[in-house]
């Protein structure tokens, strides 16, 4: 078996273990149905509160009651994330393309990227908010693209950084120039890592963008329904808005997962 | 050591850079921005969008409420918000943490639980699981355990502690089903039990998988923290004190400055104590990286 | 004119002195191994003729021209252990990438590399990726790749030590079939006795740290007519085997 490797944040954990086949598919299925049914009887038995948590069923009517509602408010917090999120790829790509180029620019751009991935970015909502003013997306995308912005660049660094030793030499005896070298070898060769970048960007986008409309501003995306309907005690109703939420994140992580395996087929792994 | 006195040159050379252009942009772009047809592209500049430097700076000094008897200043403010909201969400990483931890513990022990419950940890880091926030700010004064009622704090910390939750799981798991199969072999070969093997074989190679979890996990915290207060509307954090600046920023944005530079501090303290941490177990770390 | 030529070649790297006054001539077509103990500085020795290091002092000449200009002129071709292939490349693409960095136009890049697939025996697979091939195919890719600008030179450093026996021996007698098809003469670095007297005019034995020539032993390459199998069973061969032993076990106290 082979070892993982740590760091490579994939969401994968580790060397899969257990049948192949059906075997595999069975069990989180079983459980999930399980943990649907369990919590619908706890809710009708126990007499749970909606406040607390409603039952699977009444949310279900609920996301069934707001679709068309769900549906436009999730085209635009995914408009949003979406835009942040080539906008941020664009800008990371490219300051790590600068960043290898010219030492200097890599020294003095390395601390600014590992402050950014620690400081909440989110909390620039209202500053973007107060440049840009309170009627339009572009905060909330301007916020998506910073977060955005860090991980790809942190991926495609250290993808400009793996040349395999062998290929260096190959290039050397093959008396190539600086960008020949780059152009042959190293950046075809760091390109699993950005799409890799852009896999795990994908998700964090939708994240921002949501956590990005509790500052305030236009009332337009899924993050304000949430918070409406929890402020109405229309309990359900958050919920049914909260799984639309969970299914933005999962189809942008998917589609992220679609292109990195289109551009890296026929590789090794 | 003439590396590591570069590295922290380059770093303040960076920020000092990254205030010049501030002022540079202040002074370049005009006042009201650039708006081309409906959209406005470039951001208004004048002092009531983009305070300058020194005012933001110098706003730390001055007392919080004006003429009030016993004021403090708004340095002060920010930071004993920032030091509150960095007590909840340190206390959250830690719960969630440790829970993370059980429950990945328990997925390696048993092959069933792992094949059952891992595509949800895994799909859970990829949504908004932050979206519950103000669905968990709502059991605030409204349920009561053994006798003590659910303060809006609470539910920081609970929201916290779930977002540092699953990063940790996963990130936990992975490292213990790291070592190799000729590693755990030789263990089986020494009549070693699970226990033992675990204590020797894979806790110290989770280490390597674990720091970058918990990295993640506290940055997860903080804003996690940050948001729950200003859904739950706690009073005494970072979170609320950015609402309650960004509203009177009208007229002058700069506290709301200082309140987001105290958040941004809150992230580095945080990332700087998982940096403890990482010093502290780097005997683990093996060669990764 | 010489293929390869050195003399009184040294090379430090800081305090370990790993080669000590070599003096070798290889003329051209000829095929000459470098064999030795580990840390014998005999990788050193061929990467100093590739212009990947520079010899401390001493004199050498590729082709007549200092190693620099040679490797900038693409003189030589280099094959390393590993195969090193371009992943995102197809195989006809990994075998063009030295025409390809020198600006050769796309037609006459394709039919060149067309033309050397066929000659390591796959062209075939010339769409495939270096994923789908084995260890000892994507080792022929590489020598057809080093094979692609017409070099009166080949370098090659254990390409076939990754390599199983078996793959090694079917390798040895298409290695053996190119150089006599292509006439480029080969400095060839090998572990293997067998290997080096198989393949090479002359065996050079090297010593141990520092890298001096102990011996240089006849090798058994076969003639134009004779089977590579024939040979390896031969008496002669047998005796180069020994004869080479005892050189290493000669400079190895």
């Amino acid at each position: 078996m082979t070892r993982a490797v740590p760091g490579a944040t994939g969401v994968e954990a580790g060397p899969r273990r257990g049948p192949r086949g059906f075997g595999n598919v069975w069990p989180p299925i079983a459980f999930g149905i399980g943990v649907l049914v369990l919590w619908e009887l706890v809710v009708r038995i126990a007499g749970v509160p909606a406040f607390l948590l409603p039952a699977p069923s009444v949310i279900a009517e609920q996301i069934g009651a707001q679709f068309p509602v769900i549906l436009s408010t999730a085209a635009v917090t995914g408009g949003n994330a979406l835009v942040g999120l080539v906008v941020g790829f664009v800008i990371g790509v490219a300051l790590a393309l600068l960043a290898a180029r010219s030492r200097l620019f890599g020294e003095l751009a390395t601390p600014v990227v590992l402050a950014a991935s620690a400081v909440p970015i989110v909390a620039l909502a209202p500053v973007f908010t107060i440049m840009y003013g309170s009627a339009t997306e572009i905060p909330r995308r301007l916020v998506v693209t910073v977060v955005v912005t860090v991980p790809v660049f942190v991926a495609t660094a250290r993808g400009l950084r793996q040349v395999r030793p062998v290929h260096d030499e190959l290039m050397t005896a093959l008396a190539a120039t600086p960008w020949q070298h780059a152009r042959f070898v190293r950046l075809p060769g760091a390109v699993p890592y950005i799409m890799t970048g852009l896999r795990l960007a994908a998700p964090a986008a939708v994240i921002a963008s949501i956590v990005a409309e509790y500052f305030g501003g236009l009332q337009n995306g899924l993050g304000s329904r949430i918070t409406s309907a929890a402020a109405n005690t229309a309990y359900a109703r958050a919920w049914a808005f909260v799984a639309a939420s969970i299914a933005l994140g999962l189809l942008f992580h998917l589609a992220g997962l679609l292109v990195e395996r289109l551009v890296t087929r026929g590789r090794t792994a | 050591m003439v590396g590591r006195a570069r590295t922290l040159v380059a770093a303040v050379a960076a920020f000092v850079l990254l205030v010049v252009a501030w002022e540079l942009v202040k002074l370049v772009l005009p006042d009201d921005g650039v708006v081309i047809g409906d959209t406005r592209i470039l951001p208004h500049t004048d002092d009531s969008a983009m305070p300058h430097v020194w005012t933001v700076l110098g706003k730390l000094f001055e007392p919080e409420v004006a003429g009030a008897a016993d004021a403090r200043t708004v340095g002060a403010a920010v930071a004993s918000g920032a030091l509150f909201t960095l007590g909840l969400a340190l206390g959250g990483l830690v719960l969630g943490g440790v829970l993370g931890m059980l429950l990945a513990l328990a997925m390696q022990r048993f092959g069933l639980l792992e094949r059952a419950a891992l595509p949800y940890v895994v799909a859970s880091q990829t949504v908004p699981l932050i979206a519950i926030a103000p669905l968990v700010a709502g059991w605030g004064g409204k349920i009561a355990i053994m006798g003590w009622s659910w303060q809006p704090w609470a539910s920081v910390m609970v929201i916290s502690s779930y977002l540092a939750f699953f990063p940790i799981a996963v990130g936990m798991l992975r490292g213990l089903n790291a070592p190799d199969k000729s590693d755990v072999e030789l263990f089986r070969t020494l009549a070693a039990g699970w226990w033992t093997t675990l204590l020797r074989l894979r806790l110290p190679a989770s280490v390597p998988f674990l720091l970058p979890a918990v990295r993640l996990a506290a940055a997860a915290a903080v804003v996690g923290a940050i948001v729950a207060e200003i859904s739950t509307g706690t009073r005494g954090g970072i979170g609320r004190l950015i609402i309650e600046y960004a509203q009177s920023a009208t007229g002058d944005p700069s506290r709301l400055y200082t309140a987001i530079l105290g958040a941004a501090a809150l992230g580095l303290v945080a990332a700087g104590a998982v940096g403890l941490l990482d010093v502290g177990l780097r005997r683990y770390r093996g060669s990764v990286r | 004119m010489n293929a390869v030529l050195l003399s009184g070649v040294q090379k430090r790297f800081g305090e370990v002195h790993a080669l000590d006054g070599i003096d070798l001539e290889i003329a051209a077509g000829e095929f000459v191994s470098l064999i030795g103990p580990s840390g014998c500085g005999k990788s050193t020795l061929l990467r100093v003729v590739a212009d990947l290091e520079q010899p401390t002092s001493g004199t050498v000449e590729v082709g007549g021209k200092t190693p620099h200009r040679a490797r900038l002129d693409q003189d030589y071709g280099i094959a390393f252990q590993q195969a090193g292939l371009l992943e995102w490349r197809s195989v006809v693409e990994n075998v063009e990438l030295p025409l390809h960095v020198h600006g050769v136009d796309k037609a006459k890049r394709r039919v060149r590399a067309t033309e050397l697939l066929k000659l390591v025996g796959l062209d075939e697979f010339a769409g495939s990726r270096p994923s789908e091939l084995s260890g000892g195919m994507q080792q022929r890719v590489a020598i057809a790749r080093a094979l692609a600008p017409s070099p009166r030179l080949l370098l090659m450093d254990e390409p076939f030590g990754a390599l199983d026996e078996m793959t090694r021996e079917r390798m040895q007698a298409e290695l053996l079939r190119i150089a006599r098809e292509t006439e480029a003469a080969v400095l060839f670095v090998t572990h293997s006795i067998p290997e080096a007297v198989v393949l090479s005019d002359r065996v050079v034995v090297m010593s141990p740290r520092p890298g001096r020539i102990t011996e240089v032993v006849t090798g058994e390459r076969p003639g134009a007519d004779q089977d590579v199998d024939d040979v390896r069973e031969s008496g002669a061969f047998f005796a180069a085997i020994t004869a080479v032993r005892e050189a290493l076990r000669k400079g190895h106290p």
